[in-house]
């Protein structure tokens, strides 16, 4: 065994490092609990108020509204995306099928900002104003990797013979796409979808580049509204914000077990 | 049911050709076995037939009719595969099901035919139970209903039993072979197991290196192999140099250096013609005699025991004559021969077989 000093610095340096990174996230759950005016401590009270006051905030529920409907789209469109690609790039014989992977994928690894500024700026020579559409195709391409790179995965597992049979009983290849081989990658596809809402929906970097005057999402709103102040608002609507982003793929991982579980794959 | 024909038919990847020019053609009703080593071209060409992969030249027709061109969901055939494919998000009884969802049979029937398929392969109980929770010999049973519930015309089996333990493999062995009888359907089997071959096929296509060697019954291609690779790919031969001096009418005799004149059947030397030639002699007919055994018919010679390989039932001796290793696989029913012991070695002459020489 290693000696036990050299060890325990490294467990108090990681612990350390975990309460740094966690610490505030507790206090901005707990502060929006807070029954006083001042979104700071000493706590006053335990109460839902700040949760109350966003019900009716339109600024907020607009904003709350934008991001969900952008979510959703970019779920959805990333998601069927990312699976004709996965199809084409795993089962197909595509020509520069290493470059095109490349590609797709490279999004993950350019910086955001880059990202955001460049298909601006690309946006700008094609002369097109921004618009809600470009800040989904924005989305949509920052998501696609996620997708593709899951739904990979899985679809590299599910062995080819398994279509050939559907195929030799008779079943055309659309149809054996839907009754083979989407049911077992089905559990990847909600991955890929849940990541892709849960990305889009807290993104903030490439979304104030791209979003048209006037547009919100949850996290552009509440960097707006820090800018004047630090109301408690702000931490209840950041707890929400946590819930869900942390929530939804827990409640995805736990959907994807239980059909695994039932089809036995 | 329907005849395979394979006119032509060559494949090739690239620039390597997987098979060379193949003409074949598989009876209706045959159980017919594509045997050979690895690489041999075996599963390429079931799947040529299958229709999962497209022939380079050559035409394939089942049933008389032209397949190059009909894609393979339309070709009505039942496939098997060495790992047996179910489709692991469906009941057993779903996949049993599944081909006839494309055929016209009324949904009332289909219950029915699947029963009937699985009571078939001995698994009336498992319909609703999930791959998963099958063994592999029953996933394989399964996986044969499957092919068979649809009436294919053509049932095409890759290796099915290679998966599975001794044991078993000897059982299903039996078993696929009454169900194929059971159900008259015309079947290509590929297996590179030589014993499995002669065990289940009405005929056997012996492949090397993308060529058929030879096709023909168990007895013809075990007996009469027609090139020294047949001779040495089923069973082990001692395949020696010899040369062929004379023709009766029913006999070619051979002049071979180690055992003299030794006289073949004409049958089983076909094409044989005077000058150079083999004497293929299989070592389960080459017999290492006691003191005192009766030695009248055969042609013997004394060799010295160089390794015993102990089977139980059966021995394989390695013994030199002179200069030439021989292998000899005899049953025992006593002690074997001692390792370095000189013992006389003996053959009929109507046993052997023989080959055109280089
Ligand atoms: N898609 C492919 N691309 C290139 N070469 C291939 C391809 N498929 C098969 N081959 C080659 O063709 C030859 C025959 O392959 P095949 O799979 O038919 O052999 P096989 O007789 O079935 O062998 P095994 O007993 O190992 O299954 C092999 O040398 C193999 O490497
Ligand atoms: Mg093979």
């Amino acid at each position: 065994m290693m000696g036990g000093l050299g060890w325990n610095l490294i467990r108090g340096w990681t612990l350390l490092v975990y309460v740094f990174m966690f610490l505030p996230v507790a206090v901005v759950v707990l502060l929006s609990f807070n029954a006083s005016q001042f979104g700071s401590f000493p706590m006053t009270g335990f109460s839902f108020r700040w949760f109350i006051e966003l019900t009716q905030n339109d600024a907020i529920l607009r904003a709350f509204r934008t991001s969900i409907i952008l979510g959703l789209l970019t779920a959805l469109i990333s998601t069927t995306l990312g699976v004709l690609a996965s199809l084409a790039l795993v089962r197909y014989r595509v020509p520069g099928a290493n470059v095109i992977s490349t590609l797709l994928i490279a999004p993950i690894l350019v910086p955001e900002v880059v990202l955001a500024v460049a298909l601006l700026l690309f946006l700008n020579f094609l002369s097109i104003n921004k618009s809600f559409a470009l800040l989904l195709a924005g989305h949509v391409i920052f998501t696609l990797p996620f997708v593709i790179l899951v739904v990979q995965a899985r679809l590299v597992s599910i062995k080819r013979d398994v279509e050939e049979a559907a195929l030799s009983l008779g079943a055309n290849p659309v149809q054996t796409f839907f009754q083979i081989t989407l049911p077992l990658m089905l559990p990847a596809v909600l991955a890929g979808a849940l990541f892709a809402f849960t990305i889009s929906f807290d993104d903030i970097t490439g979304t104030l580049f791209w979003k048209p005057g006037g547009v919100e999402t949850v996290p552009t709103q509440i960097f707006a509204m820090l800018r004047n102040s630090i109301s408690p608002e702000i931490n209840a609507l950041g707890t929400v914000m946590i819930v869900m982003t942390v929530g939804l793929p827990l409640l995805g991982a736990a959907i994807a077990r239980q059909m695994a579980r039932k089809s036995g794959t | 049911m329907s005849s395979v024909h394979l006119n032509n038919i060559v494949k090739r990847f690239g620039n390597f050709t997987a098979v060379h020019p193949t003409d074949l053609t598989i009876p209706e009703g045959d159980f017919v076995t594509l045997l050979g080593p690895s690489g041999c071209g075996k599963t390429t060409n079931l799947r040529m037939i299958a229709g999962l992969l497209d022939p380079t030249e050559g035409e394939i027709l089942i049933g008389g009719r032209r397949m190059n061109d009909v894609p393979i969901h339309k070709r009505n055939l039942g496939i098997v595969f060495q790992n047996y494919a179910l489709f692991p998000h469906k009941t057993v009884a779903e996949n049993v099901g599944f081909g006839l969802r494309y055929r016209d049979v009324p949904k009332s029937e289909v219950p029915g035919r699947v029963q009937a398929a699985l009571d078939l392969v001995q698994l009336p109980d498992v319909g609703s139970r999930y791959p998963k929770a099958l063994s592999g010999g029953q996933q394989q049973r399964i996986a044969l209903a499957r092919a068979i519930v649809i009436e294919p015309e053509v049932l095409l089996l890759d290796e099915p039993l290679s998966a599975l333990d001794a044991n078993l493999r000897e059982d299903m062995r039996v078993e696929l072979k009454r169900i194929q009888h059971q159900i008259g359907v015309t079947t290509v089997f590929v297996t590179h197991d030589q014993s499995e071959a002669l065990a289940m096929s009405d005929r056997i296509v012996v492949m090397s290196a993308g060529r058929v060697e030879q096709v023909g019954t168990p007895e013809e291609v075990y007996n009469t192999p027609a090139s020294t690779f047949v001779a040495n790919f089923l069973g082990a031969s001692n395949i020696l140099p010899a040369r062929c001096i004379g023709r009766d009418p029913d006999k070619i005799r051979l002049q071979v250096p180690q055992f003299g004149v030794v006289p073949v059947p004409g049958e089983r030397a076909p094409g044989v013609g005077e000058g150079a030639a083999k004497l293929v002699l299989r070592a389960e007919k080459l017999t290492l005699l006691g003191d005192g055994a009766d030695a009248t018919g055969l042609i013997t010679a004394q060799a010295t025991v160089e390794t015993v390989d102990y089977q139980g039932q059966t021995v394989r001796y390695f013994v030199r004559l002179g200069d030439t290793p021989l292998q000899a696989i005899n049953m025992i029913d006593t002690r074997p021969f001692a390792a370095g012991s000189t013992v006389t070695i003996g053959f009929r002459p109507q046993d052997c077989a023989a080959l055109q020489g280089e």
